[in-house]
């Protein structure tokens, strides 16, 4: 089984790390054709803005919401998650484009800058009800997104409360949100919808692999068969890939 | 601890001690968030914009280009916060900044600004000959210059959170840049190949701790992220760095000393997402337009700025 992961930018090697301590196989996507060859693609956590942009210039696009359309299973951590809601806010000036399908709105950059980054243990009890293990996950949030409301269709996996103070120091959250968001309140961080799984934190930083497992298996439900077509031929001949070797997990 | 009377024991977990509230993970992961990006030098908002709509995935707020302060020579310092602040507000991205070497009172008030990273760099004019800044001491992470491995170590020893290649900030020259991230590449192959029992001498030879020159032979590369800087000024430098092993890739002067920065930024920016393709490589530097004016570093008379810090 081969899992393609975006790699425009951003932890996409942290994410092919993280799929070969399970024994996958995930291949590096750069171009729309390359999409073809794969059966379900990780939108890794990088710069949103910069992996718009670089999406746009080689016309990725299309072709990435053919495959969010055809249902193919889709997961995005933190600026996967802002290319793959509906709408989001807190943009840069001329807003950017998205690949959208899960019907949820995103503010880009809810927690504000680096110094308000954080960890925190996040409860997850339908994760931990499918994979086992502790019924608590490590949430790593770089300067991350999160979900302020969601469709009807939308489940919710895990939540965290924001405080108001925090709210308040996300620079650029205008006074309608603050509202909305209000003080003790919770913000969604992980959502699934049909074969869209979206996480607002990084997986792919520590060592706990139950998300990525749980995704494995939402590809291995409904990428049944689709398991022999990728050959190692498909990969870019010039790309040669020498065991790359990956940064360590700081706990 | 602090006040509390009680002494910690010192030691307790190789390089991952560090304040409180900010723990090392965090700091790393923007780093890694940062990954197989461009950050642009930017001395304005408006070319903070431009570097933006290019596609960098972080910006260098300064008030001069590396470029400008060999011109102009002089004492060169950290940027006025204001200014700082006013390319904070007009992009979404990451900002970085520079403080001097040594100067922990400049990373103080980089951090009260609450912008994303600080470079600690050889580039301004060094505070301290002796010292670098304590980065455990802080909640903002810090990215280093080095010129070989045990740099690299060091550094990562006093809290860096990133590393990147010293080169030689504002001559367009790639030279020293190459010279610096083959050291390192170059080190740490020697160090896989070594005996166990050898490491304790070869890391009394590049003068790093132990703890981590062992770490890094475990895991074959600098144990934080590593990116390219100093004297990028063509998509091709950008794609060679990131062959030759880099994360990503600082450019300085490149962008804005050359004809046309919007272009010249683009291009770059592709350049380190498609590094292996050169075929998309020679496609994205087609009719950029003049490069920044470089120099020669032949000449003695230019200074070096990697010299300034061990």
């Amino acid at each position: 089984m081969v899992v393609g992961v975006l790699a425009l930018q951003g932890s996409f090697n942290e994410h092919i790390a993280a799929l070969k301590r399970l024994g996958v196989k995930g291949i590096e996507i750069r171009k729309p054709e390359q999409l073809q060859n794969v059966t379900s693609l990780i939108i890794p956590g990088g710069e949103s803005t910069t992996m718009a942009k670089l999406a746009e210039y080689h016309n990725l696009f299309p072709a990435l919401r053919e495959f969010v359309q055809m249902g193919k299973p889709v997961w995005g951590t933190c600026a996967g998650l802002i290319f793959l809601a509906d709408k989001a806010i807190g943009q840069k000036t001329g807003g950017q484009e998205l690949v959208g399908g899960l019907d949820c709105t995103v503010h880009r950059n809810f927690f504000g800058s680096q110094l308000q980054s954080f960890e925190a243990e996040l409860s997850i009890p339908e994760m931990a009800a499918q994979e086992g293990g502790p019924p608590s996950f490590r949430g790593v949030f770089i300067r991350a997104p999160a979900i302020l409301d969601v469709g009807p269709g939308v489940e919710v996996l895990a939540e965290i409360p924001v405080s108001f103070d925090k709210a308040s120091c996300s620079d650029r959250a205008s006074q309608d949100q603050e509202e909305s968001t209000g003080s003790g309140k919770k913000v969604i961080v992980a959502v699934r919808q049909g074969n869209l799984l979206a996480t607002a934190f990084h997986p792919e930083l520590t060592a706990d692999s139950r998300w990525h497992a749980y995704f494995l298996k939402m590809a291995s439900e409904t990428g049944e068969g689709a398991l022999c077509c990728v050959s190692t031929s498909v990969e870019d001949p010039s790309f040669f890939q020498q065991a790359k070797n990956d940064l360590p997990i700081f706990q | 601890m602090a006040g509390s009377g009680v002494v910690t024991v010192y030691g307790n977990g190789a390089i991952t001690e560090t304040a409180k509230q900010s723990p090392f993970s965090v700091k790393v992961g923007l780093a890694q968030m940062l990954r197989g990006g461009v950050i642009m030098d930017v001395v304005n908002a408006e070319q903070a914009r431009i570097a933006e709509e290019a596609g960098a995935c972080a910006v260098m707020a300064l008030e001069r280009v590396p470029a400008d302060i060999r011109a102009q020579g002089g004492v060169a310092r950290m940027s006025d916060p204001q200014l700082i602040k006013e390319i904070k507000q007009a992009v979404t991205i990451p900002v970085m900044a520079k403080a001097r070497i040594g100067h922990f009172v400049e990373a103080q008030i980089l951090e009260a600004i609450g912008i994303d990273y600080v470079d600690e760099s050889e580039v301004l004019t060094p505070a301290d000959d002796v010292n670098h800044i304590n980065k455990h001491n802080f909640r903002i992470p810090f990215v280093c210059g080095c010129r070989n491995l045990g740099e690299a170590l060091r550094r990562i020893r006093e809290g860096a959170a990133m590393i990147r290649t010293k080169g030689e900030a504002g001559t367009g020259n790639i030279i020293e840049a190459v010279r610096h991230v083959r050291s390192v590449m170059g080190d740490i192959r020697v160090l896989r190949n070594m005996d166990d029992d050898e490491v304790f001498t070869f890391a009394k030879k590049i003068q790093s701790p132990y703890d981590l020159v062992m770490q890094t032979k475990q895991l074959g590369r600098l144990p934080v992220v590593h990116f390219a800087a100093g004297g990028v000024a063509t998509p091709a430098d950008a794609a060679l760095m990131m062959q030759l092993g880099c994360d990503g890739v600082f450019v300085g002067s490149g962008v804005f000393k050359s004809g046309d920065p919007a272009r010249r930024a683009r291009a770059i920016v592709q350049a380190v997402t498609h590094y292996s393709d050169p075929e998309v490589l020679a496609d994205v530097s087609c009719g950029l337009g003049e490069a920044m004016v470089g120099i020669n570093l032949n000449d003695a008379k230019v200074e070096r700025y990697a010299n300034r810090s061990e």
